[in-house]
């Protein structure tokens, strides 16, 4: 095959290509993956009962933001990995954030606790089945991003598919937390991590052969 | 001083390129063409300077890079130096050839891969040594008829779809799809 055949071949018909459709399948994986998260919530789970209260307190918020905050980094991370030659920049340090700002107030709690009471505010009442539960949401979601990453160009494929994995598991943790009665910090800090960083292992293990173009 | 002179010159190759592949991505098929004229002749340059231990690889990787830009072309973000975005890809390929060959020089025998080595040196390689028609038979026939008419034989999405009794999307689906199949045949996916 001549170079300059295969050019023409490739130019015939090319035909114009919509633009930002990086931003569109993230947008709709997201979309998609909160619905999924939700659906198998209300199922399987059901909302916390008391959440009409709940919304009152202070660390419910600072819960929900902790795994927003760490969707909308890994939000970043997978839209700059998903296209070559684009640098992570800023990225890292809008991921490593709101985990150190998570873990430093679980520190702050731990360290002004009754040290009795220190491994109940560590292992709450569901460190048990937290992470798999933030898993187990995930899984739509990591479908979904994975779906999106796949109809990009990752060149760093681990790392893209961590990515994906990261951010399924950030939307789990979002959901999961309507159901969640934990309200301690330090449980939020290693527990909720946890259950997201399953999904990212996951993404980074499979990344290399799901992704390859 | 050599190296200014020529990050200029590939500044002002930049600006023409990435014009011309923006016109393309708007529609116009003779800008896009002259992008991938172009671009095959940077590309060559390109992957010569780093297969020079491997020079009967270059043009097969000038051709699957050639394929996975225009199967990409979706990726590129208009705020982004095109260089970047082309050597990365680039690369990418380059590394998974590296990584290919790997596996199989472990299943061959590496003395004999040695010698074959020293033939074709650095006359201007054109011909790669695929063949496009052994490629496209490998393809189901809902790509491959597509492919055929549409960008071999250069007639209109609607003309093919009378032709090949499928619908009009499903033409342009065909092309999409087939090409990223090719591309899958050429890594050794399928």
């Amino acid at each position: 095959m001549r170079t300059d055949d295969l050019v023409a071949m490739l130019a015939t018909g090319a035909g114009a290509v919509q633009p930002n459709q990086a931003a569109r399948r993230y947008a709709s994986a997201v979309v998609w993956g909160f619905l999924g998260a939700a659906l198998l919530m209300a199922m399987l789970l059901g909302p916390r009962p008391d959440l009409a209260s709940a919304v009152l307190l202070p660390m419910f918020w600072v819960k929900l933001a902790f795994a927003a905050c760490l969707a909308a980094a890994s939000l970043f991370a997978a839209l700059r990995l998903s296209r070559p030659g684009v640098r992570l920049a800023w990225v890292p340090g809008a991921l490593a954030a709101p985990v150190l700002a998570m873990w430093l107030l679980a520190a702050f709690v731990l360290a002004r606790a009754d040290p009795a009471q220190r491994a109940v505010l560590f292992f709450g009442d569901t460190w048990d089945v937290c992470p798999f539960l933030i898993a187990m949401l995930s899984v739509p979601a990591f479908v979904a991003a994975m779906w999106a990453m796949k109809g990009l160009a990752p060149t760093r494929l681990r790392l893209a598919g961590a990515a994906a994995g990261l951010l399924a598991g950030a939307q789990g943790a979002l959901v999961y937390c309507l159901h969640c009665p934990e309200m301690g910090p330090p449980f939020i800090a290693f527990w909720y991590l946890l259950g997201m960083l399953i999904p990212a292992a996951v993404g980074a293990l499979l990344g290399p052969r799901l992704l390859r173009w | 001083m050599q190296r200014i002179e020529e990050t200029s010159r590939l500044n002002a190759g930049e600006e023409k390129l990435r014009n011309l592949l923006m016109r393309g991505l708007a529609g116009e098929e003779a800008a896009y063409r002259g992008f991938l004229q172009e671009l095959s002749a940077h590309l060559r340059a390109f992957l010569r300077k780093r297969l020079a231990r491997l020079p009967d690889e270059v043009e097969d990787l000038v051709q699957e890079s050639l394929l996975a830009v225009h199967n990409q072309r979706h990726t590129y973000d208009p705020g982004q130096p095109l260089t970047a975005w082309i050597h990365a890809i680039a690369k990418y390929k380059l590394v998974d050839l590296l990584r290919r060959r790997e596996k199989r020089e472990l299943l061959t025998d590496p003395l004999e891969d040695e010698f074959s080595l020293v033939s074709a040196a650095d006359t201007e390689a054109a011909d790669a040594r695929r063949d496009l028609g052994k490629l496209l038979a490998q393809l189901p026939d809902r790509q491959r008829l597509p492919i055929v008419h549409v960008k071999l034989e250069g007639l209109s999405v609607a003309e093919a779809a009378k032709r090949t009794g499928l619908s009009e999307s499903a033409v342009k689906v065909g092309v999409h799809r087939g090409l990223k199949a090719l591309a899958a045949i050429i890594r050794g996916d399928v």
